[in-house]
């Protein structure tokens, strides 16, 4: 039977073969998902800026402003046009990255963003880096010793990490090892005497201070992100550390590893290698979902630590009623999250030879 | 955040703070403060009050008042000023030697373009101006530069002096660089998208860098016509938790914390390294009734409700030092301001006054409160004592905006908050307390009393006329006149005029804390 089209054409459809040749078919699935889900999010925010019980231009004018200054800035705002025309309005200019200025900085949003995201990515980074790096052999270890004491240990210090609040870790150890100790710096990113010293280029100081050479910068801002990213460190290590817990439970108990240790195989290799190299590929889904979740900006921690990160910018835009900047940020936020699921989806196939 | 300040002040008991020795520059105020009501860095826009003490700082105006006595008014960037004999031109003598930031000398011309320019942009703090009958038609007309060294202002009608001299001591009067700010004109903004976040001026300090919601920093200026300060910078960080605030100032890595709570507040007084110190605000605490409401619009119910507030007991236990009983519509210390307060807590008097408007019986009412703990607190307190009257009082909580959005659209009961005036002439609050020039709901003016719905023509006229009253001694009679009427049959409980606290490590001095935001002035401060 010849084919009906040229070559990438469908086959018969009766026959149950794709329309499209897989690759191809499998990238417009995905953008169809993710486009949907970016559209779903537009509207979702669209209608969050418009049903909370905020006057919008009471924000830009402020309480005192005088009728005509009240109006004219309405109109500079579009509020006086139909709900489905600005809507229409919204997405053009979300589609082409511009989120409109900010209310409160007079800055365009994605520029605010840019500046404030770096200091959450920095922070989220080293959290997330923390959290791997100690709650994934936490998990191991819990899981090995399932029932035992170090089981229980980690159980408790996991909860812990879930339980109390982080804003009330925040303080307590800002007053035992800034107040008390003096052995970390304080809330903010710098010293005030190191301020200005360098120039940013990411946003991310303990990058820029490298990239301009000044150690001393380097390890003032070391001295103040320690204790915040060990607190989203405990935050994030508390959550991977029973996943990866369960995750080797469930391993364990595969018969492979029986076979393995019929084998012979030392005690250490089968759970480093065998096991957890099996463990690794949901992990992957969990780390990053852990990272997103950090990413977004966990608000007390940088209003603890006066942090200027994503999620302060956010929460004063709120408390500002500047609903450009709360929208643009929360689609951001929602892009990360959408562009880590997709990333996680990517690695899973590299790791898993059988989703490939 | 009241929560997290409450939790810490216990964590602090546990663990007594022990100061080290202060870790900041010793050229250096750094300051913490919650700057994130900053929304623009334009003296022709700013209206809000961190932003006035940024200009209060960074520019000067043609007249200025002493902070320890508003009545006395002094020149500043006029040197002398003289006024016609039918009282609508004012001549102003700009004062010598002063110059900019940018080295451009200081003239009447950027004077005149600074007033224009205020008119011809519009913002929100125009209006302080344009109520002298400039309009965007006719200001370059009569706010001119006669020569280099002189400035003639030419006023609608012949004002009382005092006003429109107040007024000119408003940041929107403040004077910038005409050529630094034409230099960077964008169809015909006068400069307004650049300044917004730049500076062009000519006060004690220049603008370093802003970051919103982070960090305000200021270098001093060199050339300073009243003498260079003697810091070279001030820093003020965004840290809008009390608890932090309190450590960094314990740990000296801030000079002066500007926002912290009662409690923390309490808890400083026993360091040694800190002193606290106050500073009487022209800010009012009030409450107010809708008039739309027909329990409230009752003479007798508006009475009863200004003897059910126990004014005495929330100044002292819940304000704690931050607040003093006031109940005219003038704070004191500006022209004609009434200090007699007639009203204390006397629930027979109030309940006598509600049978009288025959709510015996009492009656239910919401009052929309914004969620700060202080606002809350008191409107807790109300509840309390308009309950004692049979008034049942229901608090409804919400986001500042949002109680503001409501209040403005007249669909409150009770409305609680806080004013501050726009600038230090009486007819500021005047205008908005005691004048409703038409009730109708799309009214264009709307005013404190509009927002209340109280119709008021007679009220509305008197202040209108105290305006143009020439003479400042029977100009402060009228304005007490029309206190003690206010007082008396207006909707609105004035009950305290604010205080602002500081506290600062003991080797910082001379900060001070003006009447208004913008006069919070950081030139004189020094430190050993």
């Amino acid at each position: 039977m010849v084919a009906p089209f040229g070559p990438i054409a469908m086959t018969n459809p009766v026959r149950g073969k794709p329309w499209l040749p897989r690759p191809l078919a499998s990238a417009l699935n995905l953008a169809a998902t993710v486009g949907f889900t970016f559209l779903g999010l537009l509207f979702v925010t669209f209608l969050i800026g418009r049903v909370v019980p905020i006057d919008p231009v009471l924000a830009a004018v402020g309480d005192r402003a005088p009728a005509e200054v009240y109006e004219r800035v309405r109109i500079e705002l579009g509020l006086h046009l139909p709900l489905w025309q600005q809507f229409l309005i919204y997405v053009k200019q979300a589609m082409t990255g511009d989120f409109g200025v900010s209310v409160v900085t007079a800055n365009p949003v994605s520029e605010d963003i840019k500046r404030v995201f770096p200091a959450t990515i920095e922070l989220a980074t080293l959290g997330t880096f923390i959290g791997v790096v100690c709650g994934i052999p936490m998990g191991v270890l819990a899981a090995v010793h399932k029932g035992k004491w170090p089981d229980q240990l980690i159980r408790v210090v996991g909860l812990l990490g879930y339980s109390v609040p982080i804003f009330w870790l925040g303080l307590l150890g800002l007053l035992v090892f800034y107040a008390r100790l003096d052995w970390i710096g304080g809330p903010g990113r710098l010293d005030i005497a190191y301020d200005y010293r360098v120039d940013p280029v990411t946003g991310m100081l303990l990058v820029d201070s490298l990239l301009a050479g000044d150690t001393a910068v380097f390890w003032n801002a070391v001295s103040h992100i320690i204790l915040p990213a060990s607190l989203l460190g405990y935050f994030s290590l508390a959550y991977i550390s029973r996943m990866t817990r369960s995750f080797m439970l469930e391993q364990l108990g595969q018969e492979y590893i029986v076979t393995a240790r019929v084998k012979g195989l030392s005690e250490a290799r089968v759970i480093w290698r065998h096991a957890l190299g099996n463990v690794l590929v949901p992990l992957v889904t969990v780390v990053a979902l852990s990272f997103a979740n950090l990413l977004e900006g966990s608000v007390l921690t940088e209003i603890v630590f006066a942090w200027p990160g994503l999620g302060q910018y956010i929460t004063a835009s709120l408390l500002n009623a500047d609903m450009n900047a709360v929208l643009g940020g929360t689609l951001v936020v929602g892009a990360v999250f959408i562009g880590l699921n997709l990333l996680a989806d990517g690695l899973y196939r590299l790791l898993d030879p059988r989703a490939r | 955040m009241n929560n997290i300040a409450g939790l810490l002040s216990g964590v602090l008991l546990m663990l007594a703070v022990q100061s080290a020795p202060a870790g900041t520059p010793r050229d250096t105020l750094v300051m913490a403060h919650a700057i994130d009501d900053i929304i623009t860095l334009d003296p022709a826009e700013i209206f809000e009050f961190s932003g006035a003490e940024y200009a209060g700082n960074t520019y000067d105006r043609l007249i200025g008042y002493d902070v320890n006595d508003v009545a006395k008014l002094f020149g500043v960037v006029a040197e002398s000023w003289t006024l016609s004999a039918d009282g609508k031109a004012y001549t102003f003598k700009i004062r010598p030697g002063i110059v900019f930031a940018s080295g451009n000398p200081l003239t009447a011309e950027d004077a005149a373009f600074s007033l224009q320019r205020a008119i011809l942009l519009n913002k929100s703090p125009a209006f302080i101006l344009g109520q002298f009958g400039f309009t965007a038609a006719n200001v370059r007309e009569k706010i001119r530069a006669v020569d280099p060294a002189t400035l003639l202002l030419e006023t609608d009608r012949a004002y009382a002096p005092t006003f429109l001299l107040y007024c000119l001591t408003a940041t929107v009067g403040a004077v910038v660089d005409k050529q630094e700010v034409m230099k960077h004109e964008q169809n015909g903004d006068l400069g307004h998208g650049w300044l917004r976040t730049a500076y062009a001026g000519s006060g004690p300090f220049v603008l370093r860098q802003w970051k919103p919601n982070e960090v305000l920093a200021l270098d001093r200026h060199a050339a300073y016509w009243g003498g260079a300060p003697a810091l070279r910078r001030v820093v003020i960080r965004h840290i809008i938790e009390p608890a932090t605030q309190r450590l960094l100032l314990e740990k000296g890595d801030i000079d002066i914390a500007r926002k912290l709570g009662a409690d923390q507040l309490e808890s400083l007084k026993s360091n040694p390294a800190i002193r606290i110190r106050r500073g009487e605000k022209g800010d009012l605490y009030y409450f107010s009734l809708n008039q739309k409401n027909p329990n409230l619009a009752k003479p007798q119910v508006r009475q009863a409700v200004k003897y059910l507030v126990d004014y005495q007991g929330i100044a002292a236990t819940l304000m704690n030092g931050r607040a003093t009983v006031q109940q005219a519509f003038l704070p004191r210390g500006m022209l004609g301001a009434l200090t007699e307060t007639p009203f204390s807590l006397d629930v027979a008097k109030a309940k006598g006054l509600l049978a009288e408007a025959g709510l015996a019986g009492g009656f239910s009412v919401t009052m929309d409160t914004r969620n700060s703990a202080e606002i809350m607190e008191i409107a807790q307190s109300l509840q309390a004592t308009f309950a004692q009257a049979g008034i049942q009082l229901t608090i409804s909580p919400a986001d500042n905006k949002q109680v503001l959005t409501k209040y403005r659209a007249r669909t409150h009961d009770i409305y609680i908050g806080r004013w501050g005036s726009d600038y230090q002439d009486p007819h500021a609050n005047a205008s908005t307390f005691a004048s409703n020039p038409d009730n109708a709901d799309g009214a264009p003016v709307k005013t404190l009393a509009w927002r209340n719905a109280w119709d008021i023509p007679t009220l509305t006229q008197e202040t209108a006329a105290a305006i143009l009253e020439r003479d400042p001694d029977r100009r402060a009679r009228r304005y007490l006149e029309l206190q003690r009427e206010h007082q008396q049959t207006s909707p609105f409980v004035i009950l305290f005029q604010e205080t602002e606290v500081i506290a600062e490590r003991n080797n910082v001095h001379g900060f001070v804390i003006g009447p208004a935001f913008d006069s919070n002035r950081y030139a004189g401060v020094t430190k050993e």
